[in-house]
């Protein structure tokens, strides 16, 4: 793993998210050598945590997986995970990159048969459903993982847990020993496709995030819907495990807000339409179903406006134009009230609901001043196309938040940059 | 009808946005409202306001100066801040509020009787007369403004809490007749005159 070669006409590509393989993917079908580095365990980013994608509402692994055979078939991409940028120094068509990685504890010979994790006790919070399940300490990040191989959580070091994983593995793949390793990659650009993270719902004071245990985000909502979810693909409100049937969505979560985000985040309207084809989906003609979203105004531009047309259509979803004031909850049955005043005639509302979902907003999830000792950006920490970014080009959502479409253009954006360095190099080496 | 409202419509015609704007406290934030209605639902008086900020926003936008001019609604505001704090985008809302109850009141359109702007007059002209608040003095007059039937009976209702503050040494009747202002109460006067007149000229109004 240490032994990788790069050179200057190498690009780096920083995150494999849905933008960061887009990217990589792109670069070396064009014949470029491409080094892809992602922090997590395995690739697919955020995208890999939705139950369906709008606006066709396909499977994202049907997308991720069309994108893992062009992975796997690229002798060009050298793929490093559980890795991080610590350093960058050079300039554009000479960067030395220094990235720190981390131990899985699990070699190539892994088959992903799960002795390992029949054979351990210890669970521990599973970051994939955004902490809502526990999971085995020895573990395969999700089903669609790739690299198909478990990690053991470095908390059962030592243990006898992880004794019991070793003598559990029949291939010889669990390495106790393995230490986190030092390198340096010479590249000539880099890509940097980091992504978004969601913005801290707990914040947001008045809507109780931390204090009502039905009020959730947006992206938790998402996992609930999966099958293999925290829920079982049920949605079981947290506070007493009923189904929740009459659900409210709060636009604007964090976003449009000076207090908090001040951009707008772009892809809320579009997930909470969505999310309100969930309720129709899973209960049906069930006249108790209802979502009731709650915007300032709902921002869906071109081709979805058809699928805004199509929600607005359904009987079961309402649409209340207001942003909510608070929520409080109501102890007896936890319930959660949503208080405000519409804009459509000042009326005054206290509506109960099962269940609220913050729309989340999105922020990057790396901040522009954090990279190469500060990039161009926007005010909200977005890296922007500008001189102090050098041959570092933002690719998806560490640019902007951005849905998937717009994200896969943002990389193939950044791609072609890419190359026109890289290729700049080659010519003043020939 | 008040000369200056008169000469306000005049110049203003039916831009009553930019007549906000050019003469109210902070009214150039008007336009920045987007009407989402937090502040709105977070108003803990809320559910008495004839028109609620949001909607008094709008409506000044849409140039409907009769009824905004002329409502109760804005005389309300208890200075509580909870809608500055949430509004997203930082407007000063209770500012607002209170520079169109001041602005409504010098063209003479607020409403006569509305008890708070009663109860504001009485206590400007009871600290701009020696600099300090004189709180027996205030009491009363606050109580007796109805009349004198209703002023004993007010003052009857809050007797016991009047004679806790005597207790406590909260209150002292005799600064009803011997009040301490501060030092040089004519230098005061001359200072708010002049305070005033300069205000008056920056928004281009003749006082
Ligand atoms: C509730 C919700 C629902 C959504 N639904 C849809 C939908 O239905 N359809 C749609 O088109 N879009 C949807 N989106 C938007 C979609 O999630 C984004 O467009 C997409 O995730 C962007 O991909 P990305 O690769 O730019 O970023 P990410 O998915 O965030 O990927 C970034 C990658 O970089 C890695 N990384 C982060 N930091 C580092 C680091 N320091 N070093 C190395 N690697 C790092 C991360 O681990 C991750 O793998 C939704 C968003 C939300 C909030």
């Amino acid at each position: 793993m240490t032994n990788t070669v790069a050179t200057n006409e190498t690009i780096l590509v920083v995150g494999a998210g849905i933008s960061g393989l887009t990217a990589a993917l792109e670069s070396a079908e064009c014949g470029k050598n491409v080094v892809l580095i992602e922090k997590n365990p395995s690739v697919g980013g955020r995208v890999s945590q939705l139950y369906k994608y709008f606006p066709k509402l396909c499977r994202p692994s049907c997308g991720l997986e069309i994108n893992l055979r062009r992975l796997k078939a690229n002798p060009r991409i050298k793929l490093l995970t559980m890795a991080e940028v610590t350093g960058i120094e050079g300039e554009p068509g000479d960067y030395r990159v220094a990235v720190q990685l981390q131990p899985r504890y699990v070699n190539e010979n892994c088959t992903a048969c799960g002795a390992c994790a029949e054979a351990v006790t210890a669970e521990i919070d599973d970051p994939y459903n955004y902490q809502l399940k526990q999971i085995k300490a020895a573990y395969l990040p999700h089903n669609m993982a790739y690299p198909q191989r478990y990690v053991i959580d470095p908390s059962i070091l030592g243990t006898e847990d992880a004794e019991k994983a070793k003598a559990a593995c029949r291939y010889g793949a669990i390495d106790l020993d393995m230490q986190p390793q030092s390198i340096e990659i010479q590249a000539g650009a880099i890509i940097w496709a980091t992504g978004w993270k969601p913005y801290d719902a707990a914040k947001i004071q008045p809507y109780g995030y931390d204090r009502f245990a039905n009020v959730i985000t947006s992206v938790e909502f998402e996992r609930m819907m999966d099958p293999f979810g925290p829920t079982g693909g049920k949605l079981l409100r947290p506070s007493d495990g009923r189904e929740a049937k009459n659900v409210a969505f709060i636009q604007c979560a964090g976003s449009r807000d000076r207090n908090h985000l001040t951009h707008c985040s772009r892809i809320c309207c579009m997930a909470s339409l969505k999310q309100a084809t969930y309720i129709g989906e899973q209960y049906g003609d069930d006249s108790d179903a209802r979502a009731s979203i709650y915007y300032i105004d709902i921002r869906v531009i071109d081709r979805f406006e058809d699928f805004y047309e199509q929600v607005r259509a359904d009987e079961r979803v309402h649409f209340i134009k207001s942003k909510v004031a608070n929520i409080t909850e109501d102890r007896a049955n936890g319930d959660v009230i949503l208080h405000g005043v519409d804009t459509e005639g000042y009326h005054r509302y206290d509506n109960p609901h099962e269940l609220c979902v913050l729309a989340i907003g999105m922020e990057p999830s790396v901040d522009a001043s954090q990279i190469n000792g500060g990039v161009a950006s926007d005010a909200s920490g977005f890296i922007a196309a500008g001189e102090s970014t050098g041959a570092i080009f933002g690719a998806g959502c560490a640019t902007n938040a951005l849905d998937v479409n717009r994200a896969v253009q943002s990389a193939t954006a950044a791609s072609l940059r890419a190359i026109q360095v890289v290729n700049q190099v080659a010519r003043a080496e020939a | 009808m008040n000369t200056l409202n008169t000469a306000m419509v005049e110049k203003y015609r039916n831009d009553f946005l930019k007549e906000v704007e050019e003469n109210v406290e902070e009214g150039h934030w008007v336009k920045m409202c987007m009407q989402c209605g937090v502040c709105s639902g977070s108003c803990p008086f809320g559910p008495d306001w004839e028109h609620p900020p949001q909607e008094i926003f709008m409506m000044i936008r849409a140039g409907k100066r009769d009824e905004v001019l002329a409502t109760e609604s804005m005389w309300m505001c208890t200075s509580c801040y909870n809608c500055i704090v949430r509004c997203p985008r930082e407007l000063p809302i209770t500012h607002i509020m209170h520079g169109l109850a001041n602005y409504a009141h010098r063209l003479g359109l607020a409403p006569k009787m509305n008890p708070t702007r009663r109860f504001a007059k009485i206590f400007w002209n009871n600290i701009a007369k020696t600099g300090r608040v004189n709180e027996m003095a205030l009491s009363l007059k606050l109580y007796f403004m109805d009349g004198f039937a209703s002023g004993v009976k007010k003052s009857l209702a809050m007797a016991g809490v009047g004679l806790g503050m005597l207790k406590t040494k909260r209150l002292n009747p005799f600064t009803l007749f011997r009040h301490k202002g501060v030092e040089k109460p004519k230098q005061l006067q001359a200072m708010l005159k002049k305070a005033k007149e300069i205000e008056d000229r920056r928004k281009g109004l003749a006082s």
